[in-house]
């Protein structure tokens, strides 16, 4: 098959003005007549939802939360990138576009970059005007913050809680279209299958997550907007119900899955305390505005307190190794440096698994109110979970995962390999290559729900011109029959571990074989171990209860079981990857000072797998990547 | 260290519940308190038994899922803090903690711990926006908003929307969440065009939805987790009086045919 990307001609700034002008339109009158099911209500689906009703389009949507306005978005901290160049320190679409394309590793589609820079300044206008409370100057204009891998100030921003405020508002667009009749919202309730009639998406199988009702739904497009698979390694700064299960369904159902290795770790959260530990907890970004991170020099400085070692004894590896970016450096080679300095012994904390955040420095400068009024929130945050107060000692901090930039493939329009399937968000791989700038991920999550899926959705349906199809057809009949099959199977194995035994053991192989640093050898350990695992699932998982009420330990099973065979395609897509890039680093290529060694030669191209069977090993495709306007650089932050 | 947990079972809505003891040995002083309740559903599965439900999500205190009435206080009473941020530190060796969910009319028993708290959509549904399409938005800076309305406004939204407020109020009064959602948009020069039906559609749905009435007890202000002030009650109180005051304007319907 031919991955066509779709990308219109012409030169790049001119490419979505052009796909615009020539894309066919669906007139008022009958985009009433077009049915479209939402999945996931995160700022990418509520916004997409929102936008589409208002357009007149019926709109079904649904999430796990017992509210729409809970989904994982709320938790992003930081803020929101824009090209809007408030600040006047040589901002501009194009800038906002290279850093976003150099912060990827040259391995995001330059298309697609170009039109979410040019998008940008319409979210923030979009935002404000739905009541985004925005920090502002005394004069009543927005203010900026800096954020990692940019050397211009471009991030907007809600105190400490940005992906919250800006959530709230694309859920209060939707508010609106609920109680207009236009969105029918069908909370708690999770997408088990996604149903596709002659090679197109047409519907999905949902279960009510109280009652266990399984229920069918039919659509002439299906959008997913169901969030990244960070919790495949367990432990992530992720929500605890944050899953693959309706992406990983897609993909089984002929959706092509793209870069699966393109994990996220973060350099600064909080270090894990224990076994007993459900999730991570992610310290903004953009406490490295202000914060300092460094080690000892030396390995016998590191069992004394902080204050114990005296200025000269202390290494602030990322001034030292990136003077030009300094703290600010962008999320990989952050996390890298912190791995590097714990694996040679100068890590600090409990295991020697961490490194300082010392605020110190800003606090004598600033004073402590303007820290407290800065990032207060999360001071606050850091205490209730370790016991310590960061305006009196330094932050210990250490990687974690948080983000995945692979996701199913999708055309310039959004679409993936199956027609009427749309994928939006974190879910689709499009946007920022192997490695995710800071504030990129709200500003990508809200371009493709009200800025891009709107207009490309109704270019396909005016030129595929979807029949309706019933649910009472054969092919919805047998989706509901493998998804009652498959939650009878869980139920009736009754073994000896639980569900989060698997997760867990799933994600220590995850973390330690695929995690920051990847090797031929671990990966095919884990090629090895994972199908083993998964067969000890299915003959040894024990689900309590029924199917027919509210069943959490029914729930996690299905997700743990999707991961068990999603977690294989991840380890693959990482092993046939022979270079290192962004947050996929392969010990074997790097540079003498250790740094990630891309082959531009071989593999600038977007690996997209096909599903062909249970027992089958999937099937490679590539996008190639190619670069009209921009050059394939080496990247530095030196 | 070793607990002693009293803690609420219902089967669903129609069924009584209970309180059934449990034991939780071996608790580590640095687990937030879902992750001790994580353990001892791990070992009652284990022993064959059904696990208790709770909800929770992001665990880092800002999704608002979490919803358990800790030694009778939502959240269990630590300042600004959640009960997924709650850590075990907070309690003793040999205590006894009993664990209950919300209690209130308007947010029905789904199953154990879980409550339906969909009353709070229904009242956001009735004016918690500003009508505006995508696409309508001026130019972002062409409105300058004060900091101080721009800070107070945030103070408002900061509310999670876990319904502490209404779980630790006597009358199960929801005042404090309808008038942070309220007050977030009425102080913003953008909430201004429907400031008066937004005020007077919520609080009609409010008390449509079956929450008590406020008296001011300060309880709820006392228990939020974002630390939601009592002045915004205030505030919604003045919005909603000076609406009824206003009354409706009368659009004149002749004419503009063309």
């Amino acid at each position: 098959m031919n991955l066509d990307a779709k990308i219109p001609p012409g030169p790049l700034a001119q490419k979505w003005d052009r796909y615009k002008g020539d894309m066919k339109l669906v007139n008022p009158a009958n985009k009433r007549k077009f049915d479209v099911i939402v999945v996931g209500t995160g700022l990418s689906g509520a916004a997409a939802a929102a936008t589409l009703a208002e357009l007149g389009y019926q709109v079904k949507a649904f999430c796990f939360q017992d509210t729409p306005r809970r989904a994982h978005s709320i938790a992003a901290q930081g803020g929101i990138n824009a090209a809007k160049n408030y600040q006047n320190d040589g901002d501009s679409v194009f800038r906002l576009f290279y850093d976003t394309i150099k912060g990827g590793d040259f391995r995001a589609r330059e298309a697609n970059v170009f039109r979410l820079a040019q998008v940008s300044a319409n979210i923030i206008d979009q935002c404000v005007a739905q009541g985004v409370p925005f920090a502002r100057e005394y004069g009543g204009t927005l203010t900026n913050r800096s954020f990692g891998g940019a050397q211009v100030s471009r991030t907007f921003y809600a105190r400490g809680q940005t992906g919250q405020q800006l959530l709230l508002g694309a859920y209060q667009a939707m508010c609106r279209q609920i109680s207009l009749g236009n969105i029918r919202m069908f909370p708690r309730t999770e997408m088990l299958e996604l149903v596709v009639v002659n090679g197109a998406a047409r519907g999905v199988v949902v279960r009510n997550l109280v009652t266990g009702e399984i229920s069918l739904h039919s659509a002439d497009a299906v959008v997913l907007a169901t969030g990244g698979y960070a919790n495949v390694f367990f432990l992530s700064t992720n929500a605890i119900g944050c899953n693959v299960t309706a992406t990983y369904r897609a993909y089984k159902q002929g959706a092509f899955f793209a870069n699966p290795c393109y994990t996220q770790v973060h350099p600064t959260c909080i270090p894990v305390s224990g076994d007993h530990q459900a999730k991570l907890t992610l310290m903004s970004e953009s406490l490295r505005n202000d914060g300092r991170v460094w080690v000892p020099k030396r390995k016998e400085d590191c069992g004394k307190g902080p204050e114990a070692v005296p200025e000269a004894d202390r290494d602030y590896y990322l001034e030292r190794k990136y003077p030009s970016y300094g703290n600010l450096a962008p999320r990989d080679i952050a996390s890298r440096a912190a791995k590097e300095v714990c694996d040679a012994g100068r890590g600090v904390g409990p295991g020697g698994r961490g490194v300082y955040l010392d605020f110190s420095n800003a606090i004598q400068r600033l004073g402590e109110n303007a820290i407290r009024d800065r990032y207060g929130n999360l001071f606050d945050m850091y205490e209730r979970i370790t016991g310590e107060n960061a305006y009196r000692q330094p932050m210990r901090i250490y990687p974690a995962v948080h983000y995945t930039m692979g996701g199913a493939w999708v055309d310039y329009g959004l679409m993936s390999t199956l027609p009427g399937l749309f994928i939006i968000g974190e879910a689709n791989f499009s946007d920022h290559g192997a490695n995710r700038l800071g504030a990129s991920g709200l500003m990508q999550g809200l371009a493709d729900g009200y800025f891009i899926l709107p207009y490309t959705i109704g270019h396909y349906f005016a030129s595929a011109k979807p029949e309706k199809i019933p649910v009472s057809h054969a092919e919805f009949k047998k989706a509901e029959e493998g998804v009652r099959q498959f939650t009878r199977r869980l139920l009736s194995i009754n073994g000896q571990r639980s569900a989060t035994s698997f997760h867990k053991e799933l994600g220590r192989l995850m973390w330690e074989n695929c995690g920051m640093a990847r090797t031929r050898q671990s990966l095919e350990t884990n090629l090895k171990r994972i199908p083993e695992l998964r067969e000890e699932f299915w003959k040894n998982v024990k689900v309590t209860g029924s199917g027919e009420e509210l069943n959490q330990n029914l729930e996690h099973a299905g997700r743990v079981a999707d991961f068990l065979e999603f977690a294989e395609l991840l380890c693959l897509d990482a092993l046939h990857r022979e270079e290192s890039c962004g947050g996929h680093f392969r010990v074997e290529h790097q540079t003498e000072d250790g740094e990630a060694k891309r082959d531009d030669t071989n593999f600038a191209y977007v690996g997209a797998w096909e599903f062909k069977g249970a027992d089958q090993k999937p099937e490679l495709h590539k996008e190639p990547l190619v670069y009209e306007e921009v050059h394939m650089a080496t990247r530095s932050y030196k | 260290m070793n607990l002693t947990l009293k803690i609420w079972r219902q089967k669903n809505a129609a069924s009584p519940g209970r309180f059934e003891t449990h034991e939780a040995h071996d608790v580590s002083p640095d687990m937030s308190f879902l992750e001790m309740l994580d353990m001892v559903n791990e070992r009652l599965i284990a022993g064959g038994q059904e696990p208790f439900v709770f909800d929770s999500d992001c665990r880092e205190g800002i999704c608002g899922t979490c919803s358990l009435v800790i030694n009778g206080i939502p959240h269990g009473g630590h300042k600004g803090t959640t009960v997924c941020q709650l850590h075990m530190r907070h309690f003793q060796d040999g205590q006894t903690i009993t664990i209950e969910p919300w209690r209130a009319r308007a947010f029905p028993t789904v199953k154990d711990l879980i409550v339906d708290r969909t009353a709070f959509d229904r009242i956001m549904l009735a004016g918690g926006f500003i009508s505006v399409n995508t696409g309508n938005a001026p130019e972002a800076n062409a409105l300058p908003v004060s900091k101080e309305i721009a800070d107070l406004a945030m103070d408002a939204a900061a509310c999670i929307g876990c319904g502490a407020c209404v779980a630790v109020c006597k009358n199960a009064s929801a005042m404090l969440f309808v008038a942070a959602k309220v007050s977030h948009l009425n102080y913003l020069p953008q909430g201004q065009a429907e400031k008066d039906r937004r005020v007077k559609n919520m609080v009609l749905q409010m008390d449509r939805e079956g929450f008590g009435n406020c008296t001011v007890t300060g309880s709820c202000e006392a228990v939020c987790p974002k630390e939601i002030s009592l002045d915004f009650i205030a505030k919604m109180n003045r919005d909603y009086a000076v609406a009824l005051v206003k009354g409706e304007l009368k659009p004149n319907n002749g004419g503009g045919v063309g």
